[in-house]
């Protein structure tokens, strides 16, 4: 069967009775078995959980029709989880040997969210180890490819949630996104990313990397899916205290303005990334939308106080894997893990806390500032995701620094708390991906997720598949 | 208190030119519903072990703590019972440290911005209060001839204060009347059993020793004391066993050290050198708290009275004595009890001081759930005794006979002279009349 690309089409085809859920997830299961053995994108696969979720689904169809769609919005469309998210009952492993055999005895809100929803988990999908890196080589157990060019990275850490979408191993997927997890790989692999506000989506039952930086969000082949998702997901849990119903953040006029900040294109910006930026700029200049320069002075400092910040709270979150409880013992982290423990405790020690950790809170303040001020001026913010497209495998794995710079882009918006929109533009002359992100004030998601739908309208964008 | 400046004065006399310097820190579990961080019950003594738990006092993967407001007020009324000010802005912070009992590797605590800070009970005055999750309870048992360590998580999260003073003491004695008051303060509060026995209440001193009114650079923190009893003895074994070392030319060192009931000593537990680097940082999960103005003085009207409220009301309006007004008021139910009491007694002319004897001496409010019942058996005690009608009758004809000048002021309309014949025939009577008795035939007789 041709499989749906869009949760429109899937469920136009189910009401349709053009296809039943069960032969969906039948047929992802067969394209799984058949290509992700060149991809690794999955750790696990819930084929049993699979088919119980589409036969619900089909019963739901046949016995309430159309008014099904009411009360389930996202009925009969298929989900990847990120192996950070915990499934009750299913095997969850952060992508590190830690955990290789950790079964949760609870589910992660967001997971509950999507399930009640209507959705119909295919499986847990690989990641870099506890959300640590930019490529998917850190995974514990194999690196996921690309699925447009396997000898190059998919990005990371979702890695493969990422590739999963791209290879059309499901419909929608989650991830989670602490200095650009989400928006990179989806940059890196064609197919759109959301990066929420931090405090939209709840974080509970999600394994921490960096509690501050942390946000949760989901990958689609379309704007219009990621919305329909984030519709789903976000909201209070009362679990999470530092999620809020906020009411969304509107445009400050009907004509919108997207800033293009000076500093993302720097020395560095590989000349298709740029090139491909700014034609997505005019497409929406096109459209009625101004464009502004704006400047984002502290920009320069984001990777620092990143990796001083985020290293401090992974220290912090992973001293629970003490060896005690949870299968494999500590000699089981990966050398990253273990650098990022050595950082974050460095840092927080007595006699180096000012010095590093708080003024790197400084710092991050001054990086809230600048979006702040940047969006008195304008709606919006039209950026690079990362300086370069999709690099090969193993070019950066044995140099941890050059990996970390892959982050340049997207870390301030994560230590701003602000959310975050990656959308494909194309692709290189090799065949790459290349996209773009929009940021926008705290709790713009609107904003966001309009401005990328008229992108893809303008564009006629029609979702591709890589394999 | 008044008391401790004697004591004082004698253990320096004891102590020659060395003076303790003792501080403390003193925490109270809080009996809230539900604990610290999470929906579980918080009433943990005696429950079967790791009955009471959920993914967030577990420390599992992915769960994250959601602040108990019921928690935070229980700590800001502690913190105002003792006049201390109250943070318009406080936050929570994550202490590190490894141990099986402490599952997320970290505790929820705070650091540098406590709930409030200042504050006295006389003249000692509280540095902080703040408030922080208690670890798991780690068994350690024989099983199957194995000895083993087992962790009960029941009360893993449980909602934990901790008080810390200055190092205002100096008597070991001063330190107990302190402790004791804090934990009747925290029972009129109703925000704690504060017993030591099921470990609600828990404390910990540091102390070193001035010699010539020297500033110490070092202290002694002493762990593992589960009774009042034993607090005064470890501080008093300690100061002794540091004036011992300071005297024969030694430094002492800074360290940790636990309490040994059974050999009477002190001993070592961990170093200066071995010191934990907790590497606090702020709690990341849990938005900072803000307290308004408002709410805070909304908080200091709900107050109810307060334990040294209570004393001089029983010692000043009562006219209990002192030893009695403290048995009374350990327990706030056996103070209403006697208000209650001496209400109803003031009718029956029953004097509370007699009231406070019954209760302290025979436990006579032990009987009676009701003041009235005990005013009744009062009444039936003491009317066993009183002198015959005709006695009566003989006394107050005796009385009127010989007190010619207040039967005459009487009889020009000075009622108030009533009083005076009455307590004339008491004397007559060896106090054995009843006085209403007395009052209705002296009546008539004046009458005549």
């Amino acid at each position: 069967m041709n499989l749906p690309l869009t949760i429109k089409e899937t469920q136009a085809g189910l009401m349709g009775k053009k296809f039943k859920a069960a032969e969906i997830v039948r047929e992802y299961l067969e394209r799984i078995k058949k290509h992700d053995q060149g991809i690794n994108a999955f750790l696990t696969i819930s084929e049993e959980q699979a088919f119980e979720a589409a036969a619900k689904v089909d019963r739901l169809l046949e016995n309430s029709g159309k008014d099904a769609f009411s009360q389930y919005p996202l009925l009969g469309v298929s989900l990847a989880l990120k192996d950070l998210f915990l499934t009750k009952g299913i095997r969850t492993t952060a992508g590190s040997k830690v955990l290789e055999s950790y079964v949760p005895a609870y589910s992660a809100t967001v997971v509950t969210k999507l399930e009640k929803a209507g959705t119909i988990l295919i499986g847990k999908t690989n990641c870099d180890a506890w959300a640590h890196g930019a490529s998917g080589e850190n995974s514990d157990f194999r690196p996921t490819k690309n699925p447009w060019q396997p000898e190059f990275v998919p990005g990371g850490s979702s890695s493969g949630s990422a590739a999963a979408i791209a290879a059309n191993f499901s419909l929608i997927a989650t991830g989670t996104d602490t200095g650009g997890s989400i928006r990179q790989p989806a940059n890196f692999c064609g197919v759109v990313g959301l990066k929420p506000t931090y405090g939209a989506v709840s974080r509970y039952g999600i394994i921490a990397m960096a509690s501050s930086l942390d946000s949760v969000g989901h990958f689609a082949r379309t704007v219009n899916d990621a919305r329909r998702v984030f519709e789903v997901t976000k909201g209070e849990d009362g679990l999470d205290s530092t999620v809020k119903n906020a009411s969304p953040q509107k445009p400050k006029s009907s004509k919108l303005r997207i800033g293009i900040p000076r500093e993302y294109f720097a020395q560095g910006l590989d000349k298709e990334v740029e090139k491909s930026v700014f034609t997505a700029a005019h497409v929406l200049e096109k459209e009625g939308v101004e464009l502004v320069e704006v400047s984002l002075p502290h920009t320069k400092y984001a990777i620092s106080v990143y990796y001083i910040v985020q290293p401090a709270e992974v220290s912090s979150n992973l001293g629970r894997y003490d060896g005690i409880r949870y299968g494999n013992g500590r000699n089981s982290f990966g050398a990253e893990a273990k650098r990022r423990i050595m950082l974050g405790s460095y840092v927080l020690s007595s006699g180096y806390y000012d010095a590093y950790y708080l003024k790197a809170m400084k710092v991050r303040s001054k990086i809230i500032q600048d979006f702040e001020q940047a969006f008195d001026n304008v709606d919006a913010i039209l950026a690079p995701v990362s300086p370069t497209p999709p690099f090969a495998l193993g070019e950066k794995a044995d140099n941890p620094l050059q990996m970390y710079l892959a982050d340049i882009l997207t870390v301030a918006g994560n230590l701003a708390g602000i959310p975050g929109l990656a959308i494909p533009s194309g692709f290189t002359k090799k065949g790459l991906p290349l996209g773009f992100q929009l940021l926008g004030p705290r709790f713009s998601e609107e904003t966001l997720f309009s401005l990328g739908e008229r992108y893809q309208q303008s564009t006629d964008y029609q979702p591709k598949v890589a394999i | 208190m008044k008391k401790s400046n004697q004591l004082r004065k004698n253990n320096q006399l004891r102590y020659k030119n060395f003076t303790a310097v003792i501080g403390l820190e003193v925490h109270i579990e809080l009996s809230t519903k539900s604990k610290m961080f999470c929906g579980c019950s918080a009433d943990h003594f005696g429950r079967l072990p790791n009955t009471q738990v959920c993914p967030v006092c577990l420390g599992l993967p992915g769960a994250l703590p959601y602040v108990n407001k019921e928690a935070l007020l229980s700590t800001l009324k502690l913190g105002l019972a003792f006049g201390a000010q109250v943070n318009n802005f406080s936050k929570f912070d994550r202490k590190h440290y490894f141990y099986p009992d402490l599952p997320k590797g970290y505790q929820i605590s705070q650091y540098d911005i406590p709930l409030s800070q200042g504050g006295k009970i006389g003249e000692i005055r509280i540095r902080r209060i703040h408030l922080e999750e208690d670890t798991a309870k780690l068994v350690h048992q024989t099983l199957d001839g194995k000895k083993v360590s087992l962790i009960d998580f029941n009360r893993s999260g449980v909602p934990l204060v901790e008080l810390v003073t200055e190092p205002d003491f100096n008597d070991p004695k001063d330190v107990v009347g302190f402790v004791k008051e804090v934990q009747l303060i925290a029972r009129y509060l109703g925000i704690s059993s504060a017993d030591m026995e099921k470990g609600s209440m828990r404390l910990e001193a540091n102390v070193s020793v001035a010699k010539d009114a020297k500033v110490p650079d070092y202290k002694v923190e002493l762990k593992n004391i589960n009774s009042f009893k034993f607090l005064e003895k470890a501080i008093v074994l300690e100061i002794a066993r540091q004036i011992k070392l300071i005297t024969s030319g030694e430094a002492v060192v800074q360290e940790t050290r636990g309490y040994d009931e059974a050999k009477g000593t002190t001993f070592s537990q961990r170093t200066k050198e071995e010191a934990q680097d907790y590497r606090y940082f702020p709690e990341p999960d849990i938005p900072p708290l803000r307290f308004s103005d408002e709410l805070v003085k909304e908080i200091s009207r709900s107050l109810p009275e307060l334990p040294d409220q209570v004393r001089k009301h029983l010692i000043s309006e009562y006219g209990v004595r002192a030893d009695y007004s403290e048995i009374i008021l350990a327990d706030r139910k056996r103070v209403e009890f006697f208000e209650k009491a001496a209400g109803l007694g003031r009718e029956e002319n029953i004097s509370p001081t007699l009231i406070a004897e019954l209760m302290v001496n025979k436990n006579m409010d032990k009987d009676f759930p009701e003041a009235t019942g005990l005013i009744k058996r009062i009444l039936e005690l003491t009317r066993r005794q009183y002198a015959k009608a005709n006695a009566v009758e003989k006394a107050v004809k005796k009385v009127v006979r010989e007190n010619q000048k207040p039967v005459n002021d009487y009889g020009q309309g000075k009622v108030a002279v009533l009083g005076f014949l009455i307590g004339l025939v008491q004397k007559e009577l060896k106090g054995k009349g009843d006085s209403k008795m007395i009052k209705d035939l002296l009546v008539v007789e004046l009458e005549k």
